[in-house]
């Protein structure tokens, strides 16, 4: 078993994330504060809408792809015993998608690419940017094979057995990812880039976005893969149990690879260029996505009972008590849950079709992706850090009661932030708004919750900063302790299983069908329509 | 497989919950014709002043024979155009709104009046205001770095 040179790939994409992290955190206070009308000299479009076009993709593409690349090497080579299966192409993909990171950096940095992170045409960014998004992607995209290729040579050498299920959870993830990524790969190689650069004149702003909308909702189940693969396969033994239900935790990955892909049109509900038929059949499929969480609830629900009453817990909840919450990706997993619950409630609103009129665009869109994206997943992959660092550098934490601090300031943090900016798009406030120069007197009714949520940001930025700072001095300075991961065992041993909860080739075969049906007229349209393309226009 | 009862309850809970709801959704669209903004029709965003129907002149509020309104507008960087739009209470109004432009986005807060407005495509929603008053029209799509001055108002009278 050779894992060092795994602990080293994955250590370098985790710094990479986490710093990304702490500069887009720092980022996000600006914003606030900037929004908040409070502190008039620090207003600037300019700079406002350059902190959000940067503060996303640091968030939404940088922290989430080397996540989900550091957690994926590191668990397939101790989870399969196995070393990589090509080590330089590993390290290929570290550094091809960071030098796009940098590219798109100094776009965005220079003011040259402040066109948010869905970079919508026909707003034009400086092409640097759009290249820099393609290398990052395509570096995700070699890490999408090393996993494939990882899963196919040990079952190579394994027929017939049960992949690990954190593998298994890995390369649905992947799959998923190439399946989902090709939209905006299409839109952003074939449109975006060469008509950035004066090789095309006009691009299809519908076609644009509906390629986008292919890969817009599954790139959240991208980032959500490794916080529930580690619910399934982590969380049970950190928290002292088992996992109830290891082949319920291989339907969640399936569904959620496949379903998560042909639904894109929830973000499309308001636009005019998609038929309501079309946007009927995404609906359906984005209630059926909601499936594997709320199964995922009650198979984590259920291993932390198990493993609250094997600690001693008796009564209805009184096993919640008994969990070892000193582990901090047990209070990682119970605050996450927490959270959940109302991103995920607060989704279940933005797919009921018309009712998506009344918070389209409103504040209440960056409230819902901040609570279950800023809330559930960044605390998990804060789980997954503190869980993983002792593992990757052989050195504890160097302060375990400064980590629980640091969990709780964020979720609080982000209750506090995101609540009022719920309401504050019930109330009809625009989102991607640097100020609020409407004569109305809605604005009035506004300010209290902006207000609120300067104090939030503060709370979020400091809690940024503390984890930061545990990651640093326990790499520098921890005690040194075992290095040995170990993973969750099922209540129920894996002997076998059958093929299509080992493989995913039936899964694929169903994907490509229902993508055909999903997307296939609405994007043959365009070709068959008259459309009319648009100029590139500056921000 | 084996499924542990609880569990087996909790996923035909589950199932049952969500097509409960996407059954209700399906009802109210193909029952009462409820749906967000879906009109497909194409228009070409540079020669908006010399179509029929967006040119300048045409813009505006029109008296359709059945009695219900057809409001005309364009968005560009950074207004909806006509900036004052008046309609009387509890009419129906069909909005068809072109962009010169970029993306944008209308929302009158507190009513149904929302839809993107994507160049190269004609945008209609067709809604009616309950409430008379003074409502502001405000842009929710970023479209640049003017994105936040762009609004305008819309006036909701009593009939005669």
């Amino acid at each position: 078993m050779n894992t060092d040179k795994a602990s080293a790939l994955a250590l370098a994409n985790f710094w990479v994330a986490f710093t990304a992290f702490l500069a887009a955190a720092l980022l996000g206070l600006y914003q606030v504060a900037e929004r908040s009308g409070l502190f008039p000299h620090l207003e600037s479009p300019a700079l406002y809408f350059a902190a959000v076009s940067t503060h996303g993709v640091l968030m939404g593409f940088v922290l989430t792809t080397f996540v989900v690349m550091g957690f994926g090497y590191y668990t397939a080579t101790t989870s399969l015993n196995q070393l990589l299966w090509n080590r330089s192409l590993a390290w290929l993909s570290f550094w091809l998608a960071l030098v796009g990171v940098l590219l798109a950096a100094y776009a965005l940095l220079t003011g040259q690419a402040s066109v948010l992170y869905t970079f919508y045409p026909p707003l034009r960014a400086h092409p640097v940017f759009y290249i820099g998004a393609v290398l990052l992607v395509v570096g995700s995209w070699i890490w999408c094979l090393e996993m494939i290729m990882m899963m196919i040579t040990w079952k190579r050498a394994h027929p017939g057995q049960p992949v690990p299920l954190v593998m298994f959870g890995n390369v649905a993830n992947a799959v998923m990812w190439l399946w989902a990524s090709a939209g905006v790969a299409a839109e952003v190689l074939f449109q975006l880039i060469p008509w950035s650069l004066g090789l095309i004149d006009t691009v299809d702003v519908g076609l644009a976005r509906t390629l986008f909308s292919w890969t817009l909702h599954a790139i959240v189940y991208f980032w959500l893969f490794p916080a529930y693969i580690a619910l399934y396969t982590l969380l049970p033994k950190a928290a002292g149990g088992r996992l109830f239900s290891d082949q319920m935790g291989r339907v969640s990955f399936i569904m959620l690879m496949v379903v998560s892909v042909p639904i894109g049109f929830h973000h499309l509900y308001m636009d005019p260029f998609q038929e309501s038929g079309f946007k009927l059949m995404h609906m359906f499929g984005t209630f059926m996505v909601a499936v594997p969480s709320l199964l995922t609830g009650f198979t984590i629900i259920a291993s932390l009972e198990i493993s609250g009453r094997l600690q001693g817990g008796t009564g209805l909840f009184g096993w919640i008590g008994a969990l070892p919450w000193r582990e901090p990706l047990v209070t990682a997993a119970g605050l996450g849950l927490l959270l959940l619950a109302g991103g995920g409630f607060g989704g279940i609103i933005n797919a009921s079709y018309a009712m998506n009129t009344l918070v389209h665009n409103t504040a209440w869109v960056p409230g819902h992706f901040h609570l279950i994206f800023g809330g559930t997943v960044a605390l998990l992959y804060f789980g997954i850090a503190y869980h993983l660092w002792p593992k990757l550098t052989g050195r504890g934490l160097r302060s375990p009661r400064l980590v629980l601090a640091q969990l709780w300031l964020w979720a609080i943090g982000m209750i506090v932030t995101a609540a009022p900016w719920h309401w504050l798009g019930l109330l009809g406030q625009p989102r991607r708004i640097s100020s609020t120069p409407y004569d109305t007197p809605l604005v009035a009714a506004w300010q209290p919750f902006e207000t609120l949520m300067v104090v939030g940001a503060v709370l979020l930025s400091l809690s940024a900063i503390m984890l930061f700072y545990n990651l640093v001095t326990s790499q520098a300075g921890g005690e040194p302790t075992d290095a040995t991961i170990a993973y969750a065992e099922p209540v129920h041993a894996v002997l076998s299983l059958p093929r299509p909860l080992n493989s995913f080739a039936l899964w694929n075969w169903i994907l490509l069908f229902w993508m055909i049906a999903a997307y296939g007229y609405p994007i043959a349209q365009f070709f068959l329509l008259d459309t009319y393309g648009a100029f590139p226009w500056n921000v | 497989m084996h499924i542990d009862p609880l569990e087996r309850r909790w996923i035909v809970l589950t199932l049952v919950l969500m097509l409960a709801i996407t059954g209700v959704l399906v009802g109210y669209a193909i029952g009462a014709n409820v749906h967000p903004p879906s009109n497909v029709e194409t228009v070409d965003s540079t020669q908006l002043h010399l179509t029929p129907e967006f040119a300048e002149d045409k813009l505006g509020v029109t008296k359709n024979p059945d009695g219900t309104l057809t409001v005309t507008m364009v968005a560009g960087r950074y207004g909806f155009y006509p900036q004052h739009i008046e309609v009387p209470v509890a009419t129906s109004v069909t909005f068809r709104i072109a962009s010169a432009d970029v993306l944008h986005g209308v929302h009158v807060p507190l009513t149904n009046l929302s839809t993107m407005i994507v160049p190269g495509y004609v945008s209609e929603v067709t809604t009616s205001f309950e409430k008379t008053g003074e409502y502001p029209v405000l842009c929710n799509e970023y479209c640049g770095l003017g994105h936040d001055h762009m609004w305008s108002r819309l006036t909701v009278k009593a009939n005669q």
